[in-house]
């Protein structure tokens, strides 16, 4: 998937959808691509969070821990979110993610939007856009 | 030292001036001779007298001549007394400056030797800055002056008497108004030099001070930068700047002012002559002869008085120079030369007790830091020192750092006090906090420890051996040391092993002790190591390489290495490293300076690469303008991101602009290189910008290709090509390893990739030669490139190492962490089992790993014993346990 193909897919999200154009390409531009094995853990419950996941292709099993055994509580398809809440705060995982079918995701890590969130004037920058 | 320079100079190089009065002596008689010769020439060989007949001869040296034979003879032998005199000169300013030159080692010695003995105290008042300036600046004027201190008196001296006594013997009256002149010369010009004096030396007061702060400006940078004090102390430096040049700038005048002077009065003489010789000659009581004789006479006059006056100048100077710094040498509390004297294998302690009785220390502002402390510790025992006030000062005093102001310090019956450090240096070793390194490898950091004697002669071959033995003949002449620093100076038995490789492998057992062994094969990974060894590291290297492509295989993650293969491009590389294939050595191939290189560029042409990148960077840049211009400015992506850096962001605006208006080709010359350094950066599977498609990457390679068959001798040297077969010089060893980049966009191919690497270093045997490697890491000045606990444990690798009576640590470990610490003392008691350690500590719960306990509070030892004992009695150590 090509850098542009990439930015028409984020923009379905709504957390992305209201950012500038170019702003888009940038959060596109700075993220990473990770493959991961089908059966890996992305990330556990209780671990920092700084990153959101976007599936480009494949699918994530949602888990928590329960004191009778894990609990399957989502599947996230194709062209799927989620771990946004990770980008906006210092909130620990909620959850552990699990890939399912080897997905390949689009990895936007909040340094990208946690500084946009966080850095006053990129604050500036997106209520400007009404984002916030 | 002696207290006055010409002291100094008598004391030591009168030998040397008593050889070189023969040679001035025979320069006056060959002057003199040369002056009379050509009277002879002319009166008689040109003029003819004594020459009646064409063909009368005269009688010359046993030969009988004739007229123009003997004009010949006597040319060249007047030419072969002017050829003797420029000899005997050369001669004569060769030994003067040998001879300065040799005492201002002498004295440059004699000072260094004094820094090497003073107490430790005396540098908290001394800047080093200014130490250094002193023996190196400050003295120098004296190697000069020396050659001269003597014999240019004598010579000058001796001219100018004999000019003045001819004059006197011509007229009475004339000779006394020439000596009259130079009298009230000699006499007035001293006194108007008198303030010259004063401030010549304040001139090299504030020279040195000027040094002296500039050191600190440099120790300091790191607080004048957090504290934006620059222009303080650029206001400071001027004004000092300011107060030298307005020192420099008088002295010039007055300088000057006496030389006018100086000058003045040896023109008024000619004038006196011509008046009262004048007179004298109308009147008749004196010939007109012997007139234009004095005057002559007195032609050669003013030049040696002036000379003479112009040394006096310099010695005055000089003098100052040399009880200045002499005076900030002194004082009486240098250690006597005998407790630093070389003892090749001197008797050490072995069985005994540390015993303290009634030590008091007071320190500098009177405080009375330890006050009537007494103990007896056995030497093979663990103690830990705790309190807070005192507890490093003892450690000190039973290092041997630093005197006690009284009561007595032994060790197995040795008193610590007056011992020489030939023994001190071998039984103790201390470990402080901040510790120092010295700015070279960690391994020469560790084995400085041993360095007490030189114990091996290198193996000279004649002609080396030849030199030797003439610098230590120069040596001993001029005072200085005559030992080899060439020898092997490493004291294995000290260490308890029996050579080099032993030695290694003693250094990496006791780097595992302190936890050090990770954070050094860390640094051997990383680094490219120097090229003698890269020899002996190719082999298994190569083999390691090999091992890392089955293991990758069978684990089913190879394809997480992109391997650097000659016919493929290697999409998780730069586009740099694919065309240059090779890792750059030096700048001519620096990422930053591809577009720039003229080779580079021609290459590109060659192969019809050149407008394919100039587009590709048109592209890259239009990109990078549309990304990252909306960000407000220091946003840390630029760093991160950007290709382009932010301030050079409007620069490519313009280009940009340029190219709708110009088009691409028309670009200026320093337009095109700016957009052709943006593609070399470009990661194809990175960036994902669809720059580099399939064509794109067969014409990489074919212009690789071209790049290596092409490349000119004188280039070689930057560049070292990736060889499968070959080890690479130029990249780390986890690069040579690995031989290959790891992919972008496996999670966690990194971590596990490395794990991977370690773990075949391990199967390979090949950790401790990585570890050797990691110990020719340079730590820098103070250790400043290593983390500061990795310094604390390399200085007590060093103390180790050597094998110490007693180890003694003041707080050595404080700035690690808690769990480092317990780790790391546990690892050292364990290491000196049944070997003494003192050790002043900053956590008292630390002391129940020691057999004994001696608690300092408030300068008194407020109690001792086993730490069971103390620890719950209600006492002090219970108190401070308490507390924590």
């Amino acid at each position: 998937m090509s850098l542009e193909q990439e930015v028409e897919l984020i923009r379905q999200f709504p957390i992305f959808s209201k950012i500038q154009p170019a702003m888009q390409k940038l959060l596109c531009f700075s993220s990473e691509r990770l493959t991961y094995d089908a059966g890996q853990v992305m990330f556990n419950a209780g671990d920092a969070a700084d990153a959101a996941y976007i599936i480009i292709e494949g699918a994530v099993k949602i888990v928590i821990a329960t004191p009778s055994g894990p609990l399957h509580i989502n599947d996230v398809e194709r062209h799927g979110i989620f771990g946004e809440i990770g980008m906006f705060g210092d909130l620990p995982r909620s959850a552990t993610a699990i890939a399912s079918a080897p997905p390949e995701l689009g990895e936007h890590t909040d340094e990208i939007l946690g500084d946009l969130g966080y850095d006053k004037a990129a604050i500036e920058a997106l209520r400007q856009k009404k984002v916030i | 030292m002696d207290r006055s320079l010409f002291g100094f100079i008598i004391r030591y190089s009168k030998r040397d001036q008593l050889l070189i009065v023969p040679l001035v002596l025979a320069t006056m008689v060959v002057y003199y001779l040369s002056l009379d010769l050509p009277k002879t020439i002319i009166n008689e060989a040109i003029q003819g007298k004594g020459f009646p007949q064409a063909d009368s001869t005269t009688h010359w040296l046993g030969l009988d001549l004739q007229r123009l034979p003997y004009l010949l003879a006597l040319s060249v032998v007047f030419l072969a007394l002017i050829v003797l005199q420029g000899w005997l000169k050369f001669q004569i300013n060769t030994m003067k400056g040998w001879m300065g030159e040799r005492m201002l080692r002498r004295l440059r010695y004699a000072l260094f030797d004094l820094v090497l003995r003073f107490p430790l105290s005396r540098f908290r008042r001394v800047k080093p800055a200014e130490v250094a300036t002193m023996i190196k600046d400050e003295v120098e004027p004296l190697g000069g002056f020396i050659g001269e201190a003597l014999i240019t008196p004598l010579f000058l001296g001796g001219q100018a008497l004999t000019a003045m006594a001819f004059i006197l013997y011509q007229h009475f009256a004339l000779g006394l108004i020439a000596f009259g002149i130079v009298g009230v010369q000699a006499f007035i010009i001293p006194r108007l030099r008198k303030r010259l004096l004063v401030l010549g030396r304040e001139r090299q007061l504030t020279a040195r001070a000027l040094a002296g702060r500039i050191a600190e400006c440099v120790d300091g940078a790191g607080e004048i930068h957090a504290n934006d004090t620059s222009n303080y102390e650029r206001a400071e430096i001027s004004a000092r700047l300011g107060r030298i040049f307005k020192i420099r700038f008088e002295l010039y005048q007055r300088k000057f002012m006496v030389k006018f002077l100086n000058n003045f009065l040896s023109q008024v003489t000619p004038f006196l002559f011509y008046t009262v010789g004048g007179y004298l000659v109308i009147m008749g009581r004196l010939d007109i002869g012997a007139l234009v004789a004095v005057i002559a006479a007195y032609k050669d006059l003013p030049s040696p008085v002036k000379e003479l006056i112009d040394w006096d100048q310099q010695r005055l100077d000089v003098e100052v120079k040399y009880t200045q710094v002499v005076e900030q040498f002194g004082g009486e509390d240098a250690a006597p030369p005998e407790l630093q004297a070389l003892l090749k294998a001197p008797a050490l302690p072995r069985e005994g007790k540390l015993r303290a009785a009634g030590v008091s220390l007071v320190d500098e502002s009177g405080a009375r830091v330890l006050e009537n402390v007494s103990f007896e510790i056995g030497v093979h025992e663990h103690v830990a020192v705790v309190g807070r006030q005192g507890g490093s000062e003892l450690a000190q005093l039973v290092a041997r750092l630093v005197p006690p102001t009284s009561g007595s310090l032994e060790l197995c019956g040795v008193d610590l006090t007056r011992a020489p450090e030939a023994v001190t240096g071998r039984a103790l070793s201390y470990v402080g906090t901040p510790a120092y390194l010295f700015p070279v490898s960690v391994r020469d950091n560790i084995v400085y420890g041993l360095r007490h004697a030189p114990l091996r002669e290198p193996a000279y071959d004649a002609e080396a051996a030849k030199e030797r033995r003439k610098e230590a003949r120069e040596a001993e002449r001029t005072g200085t040391c005559p030992l080899d620093i060439d020898a092997d100076w490493t004291d294995y038995e000290a260490a308890g092993v029996s050579g080099k490789e032993e030695l290694e492998a003693r250094i990496l057992e006791l780097l595992k002790r302190v936890d050090l062994e990770e954070t050094i094969f860390e640094l051997g990974l990383r680094s490219a190591p120097d090229p003698e060894r890269a020899g002996s590291i190719g082999e298994p290297v190569l083999a390691a390489r090999a091992r890392m492509r089955e293991r990758l295989a069978s684990l089913g993650i190879q394809d997480w290495v992109e391997r650097f293969d000659p016919e493929r491009y290697n999409r998780n590389a730069t586009l740099a490293e694919n065309l240059l294939f090779g890792t750059p050595v030096g700048k001519a191939f620096d990422i930053d300076n591809l577009a720039g290189n003229a080779y580079v560029r021609k290459v590109l042409r060659d192969t019809g690469m050149y407008e394919l990148l100039l587009r590709t960077g048109h592209k890259v840049a239009e990109t990078m303008v549309e990304l990252f211009s909306g960000l407000p400015p220091g946003h840390e992506f630029f760093a991160q991101y950007s290709f382009i850096r932010q301030e050079d962001l409007p620069h490519f605006q313009e280009i940009l602009k340029q190219i709708e208006d110009v088009g691409l080709l028309r670009l200026q010359d320093s337009d095109t290189q700016m957009l052709l350094t943006l593609p070399f950066k470009l990661v194809a599977a990175k960036h994902r910008l669809g720059l580099i498609d399939e064509s794109f990457e067969s014409r990489t390679i074919e212009a690789r290709r071209h790049f290596a068959r092409t490349l000119p001798q004188e280039l070689r040297q930057s560049v070292e090509f990736f060889d499968p077969a070959r080890y690479n010089r130029a990249a780390s060893l986890q690069d040579n390893i690995l031989f290959g980049k790891i992919i972008t966009g496996q999670a966690e191919a990194a971590t596990r990739i490395t794990r991977i690497v370690r773990e075949l270093l391990d199967e390979l045997g090949l950790r401790p030669l990585v570890v050797q490697i990691g110990l020719d890491y340079q730590v820098g000045v103070g250790g400043a490139r290593l983390a500061v606990a990795d310094r604390q444990k390399t200085a007590m690798v060093r103390a180790l190492l050597k094998r110490p009576l007693l180890l003694v640590l003041d707080h050595a470990a404080a700035v690690l962490d808690p769990a480092s610490q317990t780790k790391v003392l546990e690892g050292i008691l364990a290491e000196r089992s049944g070997q003494g350690v003192v050790w002043a500590l900053q956590r008292p719960e630390l002391a129940e790993r020691f057999a004994a306990v001696l608690v300092i509070e408030h300068g008194r030892l407020a109690e001792q014993g086993r730490f069971e004992a103390l620890k719950g009695n209600g006492g002090p150590l219970n108190k401070m346990l308490m507390a924590a």
